[in-house]
């Protein structure tokens, strides 16, 4: 099994020139950032998610996260001074702000620490991701005395955090859900009832957990409306920040799953053998579903970040699979001779669609956390709507077309493996069966697609998904100044051109006929996903140009961007652009076999 | 106690290796790495400096370039760095490098001296010892522990059969092994702060150092060919030839 390599070049060639960081290093607050400062966080970050992580994924899937007869979860061998020596490096607050203790970086740079951090131990990851989630909520909807209790240790990962959402009959639907919360004369809830699904709902890693749970208040409105937010630590914190009794929450048990072993998934029971488990407020009743929103971006981009770190992960180990197994004879080689499997066509089309799609989701996934900073850091009010604007458009594209895609690389993984890609030892088998649960949690792609279509285009009377398009169209043009990507300029028109029409017919039918647009959602997100992709390859190829014309740079890895979007705009273009047939065509056929006879 | 920790920049190992054709020195490009071999001795100097009070300063002798390695060396949190470079220098042979590494160890002031035991890219595996004559004090190599204290130093070092116990008066110069402590990771904080730490840059003449005699490299030749092993096929009396074949080679 290959060891994960860092992929720094493309990482920093990617920040440069397709999500832009000298931008984000003009922000207010980011000025510090030089390109060697970079460098030099993201080299030692690599060098320690690749040493001291990466060894334990294998071992995290052999023996997963365990309920001990205490009912306390216990981590697999390894992962507590792993973790120990992650919190000790000053890396799970890199990128939260100074004022909360934070390291200040910017999300453009601390989604590579993610990447990293995913691409060396998926399951291990989603323990600081669902951290950060607390701390964001902390930050923005928390009162002072809340931040000053909590947030020091969550900041600094000493003490982890939950997202309590899922019920069993609310998944999707969070507003179904059921868990109570009794208000006190002191001002502090009692909460009671069950939630399921919890990553990391417990675990042997920190001292304490903060675990954020959705609760409805007696006589709370229906649906999402009537849902507040409340801070429910696994031991109480007194006021001097010491531990204080153990809260009454119990994990029933944990879920035996397809992939994640190491991340526990745990049935959370709340207020089990008594009043109920003592939980504070955030903000103000009924107002939890609006906090949530304030969050969700984040969260969703983090885990479309596992769809990339999956992608890079299985592409580097197919590489060195393809390099070395000898198999077959490739064209015009003497009968005698074998040769290894990289010199097969189909390989190296497996190969290079991996390579390509990588470098598409790093583009999109490091561009959507520029936006992020600039919705949060531009100088201009204007400047920060309109860059939430394109945070909102992409999110959903972000985290649905970046793991879907995810998934099918992983299994592409195997198949470039052959046999021994479907034997565990080999490794490809678990990369494939941790990146499954992506497209599931987090809001389901479905979900996204419909969020997208249904939330996103009409934004503005459809105002920034044009803005968008507006400038995939700028990159086309330019391409098309460029002979050696002529070829691609006028695929990736044609794409533009798709998306265009595509747009039109989903905002006309949203007033209308509402099922046809929720029937095309899916393919629409898979077409425009696939055309931003196309069109920040691009961006990347114009760059690597500019370079080698100017002399600059490593002429291999500048050719190679080159030929990969080539690729791109040959072999992974072309297939989407007949999803646009797929978006026009109605809900009919989709409901043309009764629902009884489904079954037959 | 004032610690010099010599330290070197190196190409990324995991990258390919060029020569320069017409002088056969190593071609080094802007952004070399700080050789892991090093990361020990600053570990080693780390924990003593830390243990009984004093200062870490790392010397380095070679083309600064983006100084990425020294900077890596500096996150893991020593106080400052002295850097040698100096064009006169280029391809520098073991000598004259423990002269430029022993001047600037001189003009900086040191209790202990600690270096690797080999180089990743030159791996002569002499400066240390060149530096300690050069320098006038005791060399302590191969060491696989390593404390000092009360003006002596005491370490294992190393043998075919186990370790020696040896023990000299400080100053003195200690080269230590692969392994003797467990380089640190920086963390986020030092790595930050290594931005803003003094690295002061010299010359071979701020330091009077001659560098007009030294050897030059005449000719280079690829390392020849790895022979095709011994294939011994199992008649039921595999292993007796095993055994022969190691006595052969002295291996048992
Ligand atoms: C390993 C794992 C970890 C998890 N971690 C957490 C966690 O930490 N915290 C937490 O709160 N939850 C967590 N979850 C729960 C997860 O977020 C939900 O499983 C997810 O939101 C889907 O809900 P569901 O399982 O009820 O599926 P359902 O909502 O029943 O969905 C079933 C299918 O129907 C589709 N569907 C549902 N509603 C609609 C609709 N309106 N329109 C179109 N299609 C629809 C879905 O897309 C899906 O394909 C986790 C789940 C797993 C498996
Ligand atoms: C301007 C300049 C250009 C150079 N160009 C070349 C070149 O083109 N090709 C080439 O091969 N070499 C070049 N050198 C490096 C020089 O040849 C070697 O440093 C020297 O030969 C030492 O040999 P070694 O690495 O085998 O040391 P070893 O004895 O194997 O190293 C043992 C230990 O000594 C210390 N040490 C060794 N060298 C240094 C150093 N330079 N700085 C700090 N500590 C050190 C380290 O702690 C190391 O672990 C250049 C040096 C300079 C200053």
């Amino acid at each position: 099994m290959s060891e994960y390599r860092p992929p720094l070049e493309d990482i920093e060639f990617t920040l440069h020139h397709v999500a832009d960081l000298p931008a984000v290093a003009k922000l207010d607050g980011f000025q510090h950032l030089d390109p060697d400062t970079v460098s030099g966080i993201l080299s030692e970050a690599g060098r320690f998610f690749s040493e001291v992580i990466a060894p334990l994924n294998r071992i995290g899937d052999q023996q997963g996260s365990v309920l001990d007869e205490n009912g306390q979860v216990r981590t697999p061998d390894g992962f507590k001074e792993a973790y120990r020596k992650f919190v000790e490096a000053g890396w799970a607050g890199a990128h939260i702000p100074e004022e909360y203790g934070g390291g200040g970086l910017p999300y453009t740079v601390g989604i590579v620490l993610q990447e990293m951090f995913k691409s060396a131990n998926m399951a291990f990851s989603l323990c600081p991701l669902l951290t950060q989630a607390a701390i964001e909520a902390l930050i923005q909807h928390g009162s002072e005395e809340q931040r000053e209790l909590y947030l020091e240790k969550l900041v600094t990962g000493e003490w982890a955090g939950t997202m309590c959402l899922t019920e069993p009959h609310a998944g999707s639907d969070v507003g179904a859900l059921s868990t109570k919360a009794v208000r006190q004369d002191d001002g502090t809830y009692r909460i009671t009832g069950t939630k399921i699904f919890i990553t990391w709902g417990d675990q042997d890693l920190t001292e304490n957990i903060i675990h954020l749970v959705l609760a409805r208040t007696p006589g709370a409105a229906p649906g999402t409306k009537g849902i507040s937010m409340f801070v429910v630590p696994k031991y109480l914190v007194n006021p001097d920040g010491t531990l204080g009794e153990r809260n009454d929450i119990k994990i029933v048990s944990l879920e035996h799953k397809l992939g994640i072993h190491a991340s526990p998934t745990c049935v959370v029971s709340f207020g089990d053998s008594g009043e109920g488990a003592v939980g504070y407020l955030i903000g103000e009743e009924q107002s939890g579903m609006r906090y949530m929103f304030t969050m969700m971006n984040s969260a969703r981009i983090g885990v479309g970040v596992e769809g990339l770190a999956i992608t890079e992960r299985v592409y580097q180990q197919s590489v060195a699979y393809a390099l070395e197994r000898v198999q077959g004879r490739e064209v015009g080689a003497p009968p005698t001779q074998s040769t290894p499997i990289v010199r097969h066509p189909d390989v190296r089309r497996m190969l290079m669609t991996m390579r390509a799609y990588r470098e598409a989701l790093r583009g999109l996934l490091y561009l959507t956390a520029r936006y992020l900073d600039e919705e949060r850091h531009a100088d201009t009010p204007e400047e920060r709507k309109q860059a939430g604007e394109m945070v909102a458009l992409l999110t959903p594209i972000t985290k649905a077309w970046s793991t879907d895609v995810g998934v099918e690389m992983a299994s592409l993984g195997i198949q470039v493996h052959g046999g021994v890609g479907y034997i565990e030892e080999t490794g490809a088998a678990q990369h494939y069966r941790d990146v499954r649960i992506a497209p599931i949690y987090e809001g389901t792609n479905g979900i996204q697609a419909i969020d997208l279509v249904m939330r996103k285009l009409p934004m503005g009377g459809g105002e920034v998904v044009e803005r968008l398009i507006a400038q995939i169209d700028e990159t086309a043009a330019e391409l098309r100044q460029s002979p050696a990507l002529e070829d691609f300029a006028a695929c990736l028109d044609d794409g533009v051109e798709a998306v265009s029409e595509a747009v039109d017919i989903l905002l006309s039918r949203l007033q209308g006929s509402p099922n046809d647009a929720l029937a095309g959602a899916t393919p629409f997100l898979r077409l425009f996903g696939t055309v931003i992709g196309g069109w920040l390859l691009g961006k990347a190829a114009l760059a690597a140009q500019r370079q080698l014309a100017a002399g600059s740079g490593d002429s291999p890895f500048l050719e190679a961007k080159i030929a990969t979007a080539r690729f791109y705009g040959e072999q992974i273009l072309p297939s989407a652009l007949g999803l646009v047939d797929s978006v026009k065509a109605t809900s009919e056929v989709l409901f043309a076999i009764p629902d009884a006879d489904l079954a037959r | 106690m004032q610690v010099v920790v010599c330290v070197k920049q190196i190409p990324d190992p995991s990258g390919t290796y060029t020569l320069d054709p017409e002088t056969h020195f190593l071609v080094r490009p802007d952004e070399q790495v700080l050789d892991d071999t090093d990361r020990y001795g600053v570990e080693m100097g780390l924990q003593i400096a830390q243990a009984h009070g004093g200062s870490v300063t790392l010397v380095s002798m070679g083309p600064k370039g983006s100084m990425q390695g020294i900077r890596q060396a500096l996150a893991m949190g020593a106080d400052r760095a002295v850097v040698v470079d100096d064009a006169d220098l280029k391809g520098s042979d073991a000598l004259t490098t423990a002269q430029v590494l022993a001047a600037a160890i001189q003009r900086t002031g040191f209790d202990l001296v600690i270096t690797g035991t080999e180089s990743t890219d030159g791996y002569s595996g002499v400066v240390p010892q060149m530096l300690a004559e050069l320098l006038d004090v005791p060399a302590l190599t191969y060491a696989t522990e390593v404390e000092a204290r009360d003006g002596k130093v005491t370490i294992n070092r190393q043998t075919s059969a186990g370790y020696d116990v040896v023990e000299a008066s400080l100053p003195a110069v200690v080269s230590v092994t692969a392994g003797v402590v467990e380089p640190r990771y920086p963390t986020f904080k030092g790595i930050m702060d290594a931005k803003k730490k003094e690295v002061e840059e010299l010359t071979a003449s701020d330091l009077g150092v001659d560098t007009s005699l030294r050897q030059r490299v005449t000719a280079v030749e690829p390392a020849p060919e790895r022979e095709a092993g011994v294939k011994i096929e199992d008649d039921g009396e595999a292993h007796l030839k095993v055994v022969e074949l190691l006595q052969q080679k002295k291996v048992i």
